[in-house]
């Protein structure tokens, strides 16, 4: 297993031991392979999401069986809806005694089938390398996903004749590299030269696949403008005349506009679920639509297309340009948006005495160094940032699909592991917080240099204001303990310095510090729970 | 809408319960499924009856085709393709009633394959449609038990779903 990983290049994993993994931690010991002990199973996964997000390599987590392994489930599902590349591996117990229910026994293949590209129950010692290729092999193409390799103790220990890792995948069901099909692409050539309010929908395929700059060279030639989803954001710089936000339930009002008033969508590598699109027939009645996606069962699942091309992105993006040639949007259409864009811009209310999160975020993106990664968690902090944070040519990072709490602070671990000279910062919010805060573990144990900001409202906000708008007002189980934690001392306890900010003057000043700092920094904002996600 | 279709495998461990959970998650209707070895005994055929509009069909080729162990599938259209399912039945038949049974059982191209004191058990090979016309015929006479397979369809003519053939 170690050498299969040391074959695939892998330098660094995320996981948490126990007996049924046993024999490969053992083995670990002589490799050159990163071991990175997390304080939970699922943050392995999330930390290896971090980790292939960053690095556009697969990300590797390993647990044990039984109650590791079943830890690693929210983990492995937030990868997936989000196509995240994961190998996630897990030790079993011994193959005679699969079925018995014996001690840390869980059937892990069979609990998180829903959630995997593909798993594997290794049976045969001889299979590993095989499996091991084919893995990776499946996570990293196509439309990336996570693969469960579950592997008993005893697979582990068996010895084999000889190690040979096979060179290529050989796997007569699947077969990813599909190219865009020239009838369809031109057909869509034909469709963008005859439309005069045309929009790009770019999501996270855009930039998961790498075809972000040419997507940003197609729209200026063009002048067609882009909105994106929420896996979408940093396909664009956040101020390109071109780019008009993230679209949505929770999304820019501009964005919404245009995906309403345009009589022709280019979706790019998005899937354009509920919370992008709400009533997507209605759009599709108005509108004509291209659907670009490597998945061909995302075509037409959620919006209908009048002319799908299944394929890998980067391919289509170039043959489509040229096939569309010189074409340009309709002054108008510019000139509207540009009118839209003034008239639909609010500035945020502020509270005395509080952090306004909505312009903090957006000043203090400009303070950050252009290639800074920000990790947003889930809540109104989540919202909060994919409005505000002003990407340039970093990234931004979160959980779109499955928007699981916790997310940000270990998959920060994992985009600082992939990427040690950039700036990685988490935004997230005090509930979030409190959900990762085990990895503060994790981060002091490696020294590493996060920095973390809590949007305290000693609210679970985002749901409080759900409530606030659907439940006239009955506040259940939203209200977070003004008392506790003391999340200074909190900080303390993992010997990472910490300051709290009541204002956006002493916030940005804090900041400024902060990011002067060598090493993790903990700014916690004090946010009045009134504040609207948007 | 009934549709069928008829899906190539990898013979291995767990395809089963991916496929059928497939279907139970995204809430396709399945009538039934049978699973046999192919000529070659690393691939099996499932062929699956599913109730669902265009919009499901299309769903489910889709979902079936993401499924790593699957290599192919094909939606068969309707009148391209011959359909079978087995059935056993037993009969309540006293003496007096046997001619009277063994009649239709001719009629219908059924076989004999048992007979006791008090029952008749039939052999029935065709489609969905007739096996229902035969327990119609025999439902006077009081089905004791009936056992059906799942049906098996194949194309008609010289098209054949194969690993190498095309769409
Ligand atoms: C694991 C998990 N549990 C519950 C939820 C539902 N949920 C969505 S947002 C939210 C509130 C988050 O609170 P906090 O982290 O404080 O962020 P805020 O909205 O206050 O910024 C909750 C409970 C979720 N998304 N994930
Ligand atoms: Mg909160």
């Amino acid at each position: 297993m170690v050498k299969c990983l040391e074959s695939e290049g892998v330098s660094v994993i995320f996981g948490y031991p126990g007996a049924a993994i046993c024999p490969f931690y053992d083995r670990l010991l002589d490799s050159d392979i990163k071991h990175i002990l997390v304080r939970q199973e699922q943050n392995a996964v999330h930390a290896a999401s971090g980790y292939a997000r960053s690095s556009g390599k697969p990300g590797v987590c390993v647990a044990t069986s039984g109650p590791g392994a079943t830890n690693m489930i929210t983990g492995i599902a937030t990868a997936y809806t989000d196509s995240i590349p994961i190998i996630a591996i897990t030790g079993q117990v011994r193959s005679d005694l699969l079925g018995r229910d014996v001690f840390q026994e869980a059937d892990i293949t069979g609990a998180c089938e829903p959630f995997v590209k593909h798993s594997y129950l290794v049976k045969n010692t001889a299979d590993l390398p095989r499996i091991f290729k084919e893995a990776f092999h499946i996570a990293s193409t196509g439309r990336p996903g996570p693969v469960l390799i579950d592997i008993p103790i005893d697979m582990q220990t068996n010895e084999i004749e000889s190690f040979e890792y096979p060179s290529k995948a050989n796997i007569i069901g699947y077969k990813p590299n599909i190219k865009g099909h020239s009838v369809q692409i031109k057909k869509a050539a034909e469709l963008i030269r005859s439309s005069s309010r045309p929009v790009i929908v770019a999501g996270g395929g855009v930039l998961s696949s790498g075809v972000k700059l040419k997507l940003v060279d197609f729209a200026v030639t063009t002048g067609i403008p882009v909105v994106s989803t929420m896996m979408g954001i940093g396909v664009m710089p956040s101020e390109h005349r071109l780019y008009l936000g993230m679209l949505g339930s929770h999304g820019k009002g501009v964005a919404n506009r245009v995906i309403h008033e345009s009589d022709l969508i280019i979706v790019c590598g998005a899937r354009l679920g509920d919370r992008a699109v709400a009533a997507p027939d209605q759009i599709s009645e108005r509108s004509k639509i291209i659907h670009i996606d490597i998945d061909p069962a995302e075509i037409g699942k959620n919006i209908k297309t009048t002319v799908p091309i299944v394929g890998d992105m980067r391919d289509i993006m170039s043959r489509l340009a040229d096939a569309v040639g010189e074409y340009h949007v309709s002054p108008m259409w510019d000139d509207t948006i540009e009118r839209w864009k003034k008239d639909l811009f609010r500035l945020p209310k502020e509270f005395d005495g509080f952090v306004e999160p909505r312009s903090f975020v957006a000043k203090f993106s400009h303070m950050l160094p252009s290639k800074a990664i920000l990790v947003a968690d889930v809540g109104q902090n989540q919202i909060w940032c994919a409005n505000n944070f002003r990407i340039k040519e970093g990234r931004f990072l979160t959980t779109g699909g499955m928007g699981t709490m916790g997310y940000s602070i270990p998959a920060a671990i994992g985009a600082k592991f992939a990427r040690p000279e950039r700036e990685v910062v988490v935004i997230c919010g005090d509930g979030s917080f409190q959900m990762g805060m085990n990895e503060l573990g994790t981060i002091a144990q490696n020294n590493l240099n996060i920095k973390i900001i809590v949007m305290r409202n000693t609210r679970l906000g985002m749901v409080r204001e759900l409530q606030k708008n659907l439940y006239r007002g009955r506040y259940s189980a939203t209200f977070l303990d003004e008392n506790s934690p003391d999340f200074m001392k909190i900080a303390q306890a993992y010997h990472i310095p910490s300051v709290m900010a009541s204002s956006n003057e002493e916030a940005e000043k804090i900041a400024a510090e902060m990011l002067k700092h060598d090493g993790s920094f903990m700014l916690v904002c004090n946010v009045s729970p009134d504040t609207p996600s948007i | 809408m009934k549709h069928t279709l008829s899906v190539l495998v990898e013979n291995q461990a767990g395809v089963l319960s991916k496929i059928s959970g497939l279907f139970s998650r995204r809430g396709f209707n399945i009538d039934s499924l049978a699973v046999g070895v192919t000529a070659d005994p690393n691939i099996s055929r499932i062929t699956i009856v599913a109730d669902g509009d265009d919009y499901v069909l299309e769903q489910l080729e889709k979902q079936l085709n993401k499924l790593i162990p699957v290599i192919k599938v094909k939606a068969f259209e309707s009148g391209s393709y011959l359909s079978r399912e087995l059935s056993l039945i037993k009969v309540n038949c006293t003496a007096s009633r046997r001619p009277e049974l063994i009649q239709i059982a001719e009629m219908m191209h059924a076989k004999v394959i048992d007979a006791a004191v008090s029952t008749i058990t039939l052999e029935f090979s065709d489609t969905a449609e007739q096996t229902e016309i035969l327990m119609n015929l025999l439902r006077p006479y009081g089905i004791r038990e009936i056992v059906r397979t799942g049906t098996v369809a194949i194309e008609k003519g010289n098209s054949s779903v194969s690993v190498q053939s095309g769409s």
